[in-house]
């Protein structure tokens, strides 16, 4: 879907997504590492379980939300890549652990 | 590179608690704002959510390099000296950091005397105060409800012009771009320029749109977009196919995009695609100021709200000013301007310009706006998205896409009762999930106006409420608990329980 200009290659940073390793360049957004990665799709919705990748890149639309490091709901888009980051596709609805209290 | 192109921004905890001017938004029109502010010693802070300063259009621009100037272009690179400037003036700078609400703080006598803006960043949320506030949010892409539009595959083509400006990531394998809109060909020669080989180009501007454009000719012939917008078409013919008058466009695909569907000329015709990237133009961003109620009015040329401003560009809420593109489409060049003249009636509100020097500082600005500003009517008309592409036909597509409800629900729902997009929050839930209607506020606005043979500013847009990105406890549970703060925050979440309603929406 993507691939990388030559030029623009930086420091690598490995990541893994769903347990698997993926290589990044430093100062990826998490959303653009798993596109360069040939990652579509990175959550499926909460209303019919149908799969989701990136849309704007510009963290407006929620379509990258990805768990991250064991939290749910992260923007991919606007969540830089670090070394040994854990990231996951998110299933649905998040986990009742880290919303506001009503 | 200077010293200040890489002097670094300030982390949240490390903020003061009270600043004269708080600056959201580091495109051209807030960091202009923050740059003019802070050269008559207003102390200054400007706020983005990304890890650089530039906004859409500049964005990256403190990394880019040579090869990225030539591959995005003059205008692109004219933003290092707006960056530069803003990096080396006293202004502070917190990157990184997402402002999601804004409270007026009153004084005994109920005048409002400041506000108060909720920040977060890496998971820590503050309540800071200032005596004005600058929202300089920008735009974003105006939703593009076809059949398919929610597919993996399909992005919009301002999300490839970012991938491709952070990450240089170009599309690859069998790209299609479609759309309309005055960036669609900057946009598609950008990619092209990087390398990619766009299989198709879509243009679905209609033919009816030229008669109409054709009265504001004489300002459009004038201006740069001319030479601009030749040369940029002339680099997309010269590499791909370009298809004119498309009239249908769908994406279809199982779980993923498989192929492009469109009609033109009266036939149908499909291509196999693995990057479908759409595009029909910009419309203001107005959660912010839409949550922090200040006025609004339909902009008929632009098909889009719009923030009403006076003359120095403040809201019709004491201490809240709205620059750039955020306030109505007209260019990063207008952006920065704006933001200038912004700037002066911020400091001239302060009593730090006499209201004589604020006027004479401002005539050379709004002359150079009103330059940058000829040709717009004219892109405005030329390039306003068909209705076809903006109001959904088909009753399966999906129009809220974080709710998954379609456009055949709303319609039947506006039947049942549902007269406008507060009352389909209530029947539907569309426009309360994460995106909290940023995709599909005006879409749902035109479908109600559609089926109720009404105008859309009859119909209006949501009412939304702070805070306007999801919170996480831990973030609210950082925040002190003055009064104030309890007030922003408690009061939000209680009203609309946006944080929690879709987390707690569980698949059925
Ligand atoms: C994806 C995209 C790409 C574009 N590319 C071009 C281009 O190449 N050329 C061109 O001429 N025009 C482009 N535009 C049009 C654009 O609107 C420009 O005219 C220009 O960038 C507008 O400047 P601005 O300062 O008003 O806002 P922007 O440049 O959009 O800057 C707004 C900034 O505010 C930040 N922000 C928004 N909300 C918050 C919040 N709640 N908290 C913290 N920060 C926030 C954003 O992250 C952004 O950095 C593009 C628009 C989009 C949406
Ligand atoms: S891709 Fe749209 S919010 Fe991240």
């Amino acid at each position: 879907m993507f691939r990388r200009l030559s030029d623009r290659a930086s420091g690598e940073v490995t990541f893994t997504f769903d347990g698997l390793p993926v290589r990044a360049s430093a100062g990826d957004s998490v959303a653009a590492a798993l596109l360069a990665a040939g990652v579509r799709a990175c959550r499926t919705t909460p209303v019919s379980g149908a799969p989701r990748g990136p849309y704007c890149m510009m963290g407006v639309c929620f379509e990258c939300l990805v768990r991250i490091d064991g939290m749910d709901n992260r923007q991919g888009c606007l969540v830089p890549v670090q070394e040994g980051m854990r990231v996951e596709t998110q299933h649905g609805a998040r986990a009742l652990t880290t919303e506001p209290a009503q | 590179m200077t010293e200040g192109m890489v002097r670094r921004g300030h982390g949240i905890a490390d903020l003061a608690d009270e600043y004269d001017v708080i600056v959201v938004g580091a495109g051209p029109a807030g960091l202009s704002a923050a740059t003019m502010l802070a050269r008559f010693k207003a102390r200054t802070l400007l706020v983005d959510e990304n890890q650089t300063p530039g906004g859409q259009i500049y964005r990256a621009i403190t990394l880019a390099q040579s090869a990225d100037r030539r591959r995005l272009g003059e205008d692109y690179w004219r933003g290092r000296g707006i960056a530069e400037d803003f990096l080396n003036s006293e202004a502070e700078y917190a990157p990184a950091t997402t402002a999601w609400s804004i409270q007026s703080v009153q004084d005994d006598a109920e005048r409002i005397v400041g506000q108060e803006v909720g920040l977060s960043s890496t998971g820590m949320a503050r309540l800071i105060r200032a005596k004005q506030v600058v929202l300089a949010t920008g735009a974003l892409e105006r939703p593009f409800p076809i059949p398919g539009w929610t597919l993996p595959g399909v992005m919009t083509a301002g999300a490839a012009q970012i991938a491709l400006k952070t990450s240089g990531l170009v599309p690859s394998g069998k790209v299609v771009i479609a759309g309309t809109g005055p960036l669609l060909y900057l946009l598609a020669a950008q990619l092209i320029e990087a390398g990619a080989r766009v299989s198709t180009v879509l243009d679905t501007t209609p033919r009816e749109n030229w008669l109409r454009a054709f009265r504001h000719a004489p300002g459009f012939l004038v201006s740069p977009y001319l030479a601009k917008g030749l040369k940029l078409l002339r680099t997309v013919q010269r590499r791909t196919r370009v298809i004119r008058w498309v009239s249908e466009l769908a994406a279809e695909g199982e779980g993923g995009l498989r192929e492009v569907v469109w009609r033109a000329g009266g036939c149908e015709h499909r291509l196999p695609a693995d990057l479908l990237l759409l595009h029909q133009g910009v419309v203001p961003n107005v959660n912010f100021s839409n949550a922090a109620g200040c006025a609004h009015e339909w902009d008929e040329a632009q098909l889009t709200f719009r923030p009403q401003i006076d003359e120095w560009y403040g809201s019709s809420v004491a201490g809240l000013s709205l620059a750039g593109d955020g306030a109505g489409i007209r260019g990063a060049e207008a952006a920065a301007i704006q933001g200038r003249i912004a700037g002066l009636g911020c400091a001239s509100r302060l009593g730090l310009v006499a209201p004589a020097e604020r006027d004479r500082l401002a005539v050379p600005l709004r002359r150079s706006l009103a330059r940058a500003m000829r040709g717009r009517r004219f892109l405005d008309e030329l390039y306003r998205p068909g209705k076809e592409f903006r109001v959904p036909q088909d009753p399966d597509t999906i129009v809220c896409r974080c709710e998954e409800i379609s456009a055949g629900q709303i319609r039947t729902s506006v039947s049942a009762g549902a007269g406008g997009p507060n009352q389909m929050k209530v029947f539907l839930r569309c426009g309360m999930g994460p995106c909290q209607g940023r995709l599909c506020g005006l879409t749902v606005t035109e479908l109600i106006a559609d089926e109720r043979s009404k105008h859309p500013c009859e119909i209006g847009f949501y009412r939304l409420r702070f805070p306007i990105k999801p919170l996480r406890l831990r973030e609210l549970a950082a925040l002190p608990q003055t009064q104030t703060a309890k007030v922003a925050v408690l009061a939000d979440l209680a009203d609309t329980h946006h944080s929690a309603d879709w987390n707690e929406r569980k698949p059925q």
